[in-house]
């Protein structure tokens, strides 16, 4: 096993435990939103794919990356927006249950 | 490492940084808003920092920068639209959709990547490493089966593909002989052969594996397979990570495959169901299953438009139980407008929501947000349970086995799901087209209930007398 597999492998699965560490603490009435939230983070996946289209010199891997990037931003873009309005519906709440704004900060 | 390269790499790390305190303060609606924003702004850096990456390095050609900036201009496009126009209540299916389009790029860039190794040598037997082969082949088959997976949950929840679960023909035996194939070719490319025919071979089994993954489920748990298919498009991002050796990509797989795990456990959970169960397909076919013991013979008491109006609006306490009959109705200005004028009368509304009301955890409370009704009057279950013993009247909107006290005993398909505490009201009026059952396929005791009235209509229209007849007292 390759230095950067190790690496590779290291950071993956802190990444996976600190994904179960965060989410776990979320009330139910956000999860709908943070299910959105979580689906625009993997439009991450557009870093890939730019990096794919920039070294195809074929025609397939041209076609191939030009699907990727495009469905990556649609992702990103979507994700992230639709989010947005989900979240924003949730503004006026000055009086929102005290109880869990200390268990979210506990 | 050239000093570019550097910064980019840190880029990415602020990148991720961002996505998991993004993650953190989605934990509390006054935060939740704010961390969505920093993690739009991680991944902006992150997409910033590549393509400074790109232009630097001198790799990428006209053509290149042509693909990558016409691909960015036709998926931002139709995803700004979308997401601008897409009604509340039809959310749900496309989360699904961008979670297709996701899981098809990670596959895509598998695909790519190998077709390309593929090429570029002479056919040696290990001329690709299993450092690179088993990634790639992970990568092809998560992303391929939430490829076709979401698009088949998101033609369901938009109604293009019935909603009942439809059996494949064969059903079990097809799956397994998908799963045998995609063994047997991933085990041939590890062993160290180069073969794209093989590869087409695995994409095909898995494409095929998502629809009738999917297929046999029914509507009302698409919920649980689209928070399944978003961990599994994280999961294969991070293997897309692998393939190309990039850090950022394999920490916000990991952080989205592990958050959609989690979620998923929840929501089925909270429908007292294992996600083995769901994805096995069918409530009904549970063997096991005793049949509902509870008080047989009763009757149900039909109420009028009239007579509920009457009760509601002497009444001092109210709790409002939308579910998913509600959201499909798409009546929650209609109950809003209820709640309003009841209010004015002096009568104390607030609403019980419970973990699963809606189309997926959460949903309800997004779509009575924006109805505007207050935040303050949306109580959690646990909250709002004890408080049904002074209502003096509880309205079930499109809610069915949440409220099923049957739950309480053991031996039915509900036992152990917790439940709203609607019975223990004063009086019950429930707002439902028909008898029919809901999911659980079991009928309601609480409809036989000698407190309860039903009020047979769509929930919309149902709400819409109410306010009328409320109007007119």
């Amino acid at each position: 096993m390759s230095p950067a597999l190790l690496a590779a492998l290291t950071v993956f699965v802190l990444a996976i435990l600190c994904g179960f560490a965060v989410i776990s603490k979320v009330p139910a009435t956000l999860h709908t939103p943070l299910m959105s939230g979580a689906n625009s983070i993997h439009g991450i996946v557009l870093v890939g794919s730019m990096v794919i289209a920039a070294t195809a010199h074929d025609p397939l891997s041209q076609i191939l990356s030009f699907v990727a990037v495009a469905f990556a931003t649609m992702n990103v873009v979507g994700g992230y927006v639709v989010t947005d309005r989900m979240l924003q519906m949730f503004r006026r709440k000055p009086a929102a249950a005290p109880a869990k704004k200390a268990e979210g900060e506990g | 490492m050239d000093a570019v390269e550097i910064v980019v790499r840190l880029a990415w790390l602020v990148g991720a940084a961002g996505f998991v305190i993004g993650l953190m303060r989605m934990n509390s609606p006054a935060t939740a808003r704010n961390g969505n924003l920093l993690s739009a702004a991680g991944m902006a850096i992150a997409i910033a920092g590549t393509a400074v990456l790109l232009a630097t390095q001198g790799v990428v050609d006209i053509t290149g920068w042509v693909i990558i900036l016409a691909g960015i201009a036709v998926g931002g496009g139709l995803g700004l639209y979308t997401a601008r126009t897409v009604k509340m209540t039809a959310m749900p299916q496309l989360v699904s959709l961008f979670n297709a389009v996701g899981g098809g790029a990670a596959a895509l860039i598998a695909i790519d990547d190998y077709i390309r190794l593929a090429g570029a040598q002479t056919l040696l037997p290990n001329s690709i490493s299993l450092e690179v082969s088993i990634p790639t082949v992970l990568d092809i088959v998560i992303g391929g089966i939430t490829f076709t997976g979401s698009l088949i949950a998101s033609g369901k929840l938009m109604g293009v593909i019935p909603g009942k679960p439809i059996q494949v023909p064969g059903g079990q035996l097809v799956t397994a002989a998908l799963a045998a194939i995609v063994a047997v070719a991933a085990i041939y490319l590890w062993l160290g052969n180069v073969s794209v025919p093989i590869l087409f071979v695995i994409i095909a089994a898995s494409l095929t594996f998502g629809v009738t993954m999917v297929l046999p489920i029914g509507g009302a748990d698409m919920p649980v397979v689209i928070s399944l298919l978003n961990s599994f498009t994280g999961t294969a991002v991070a293997m897309a990570g692998f393939v190309l050796g990039n850090d950022v990509l394999i920490i916000a797989g990991a952080l989205v495959g592990a958050s959609g795990a989690i979620l998923t456990k929840l929501m089925a959970d909270a429908m007292n169901r294992s996600v083995i169960n769901i994805m096995l397909g069918g409530f009904g076919g549970g063997e096991g299953t005793v049949a509902v013991g509870g008080p047989e013979g009763g009757t149900v008491r039909s109420l009028g438009i009239d007579d509920a109006a009457i009760q509601l609006a002497y009444a001092q306490n109210v709790i409002i139980v939308p579910g998913y009959g509600l959201a499909v109705a798409q009546a929650q200005h209609a109950v809003r407008e209820l709640a309003d004028l009841l209010e004015q009368r002096g009568v104390n509304v607030s609403y019980a929501i419970h973990p699963v009301a809606g189309r997926m955890p959460g949903h309800m409370n997004v779509l009575l947000a924006e109805a505007n009704v207050p935040y303050p009057q949306l109580r959690e279950m646990d909250d709002i349970n004890p408080e049904f013993e002074r209502a003096d009247v509880a309205l079930v909107v499109g809610a069915n086995d949440v409220t099923n006290p049957a739950a309480r005993r053991a031996g039915t398909p509900v036992s152990g799901m917790p439940i709203l505490d609607v019975d223990h009201a004063k009086s019950i009026i429930v707002v439902k087209r028909s008898m029919g059952r809901g999911y659980a396929g079991i009928d309601n005791e609480l409809y036989v209930n000698p407190k309860t009235g039903m009020l047979f209509a769509d929930a919309k229209q149902g709400l819409a007398d109410l306010v009328a007849a409320v109007k007119a007292l």
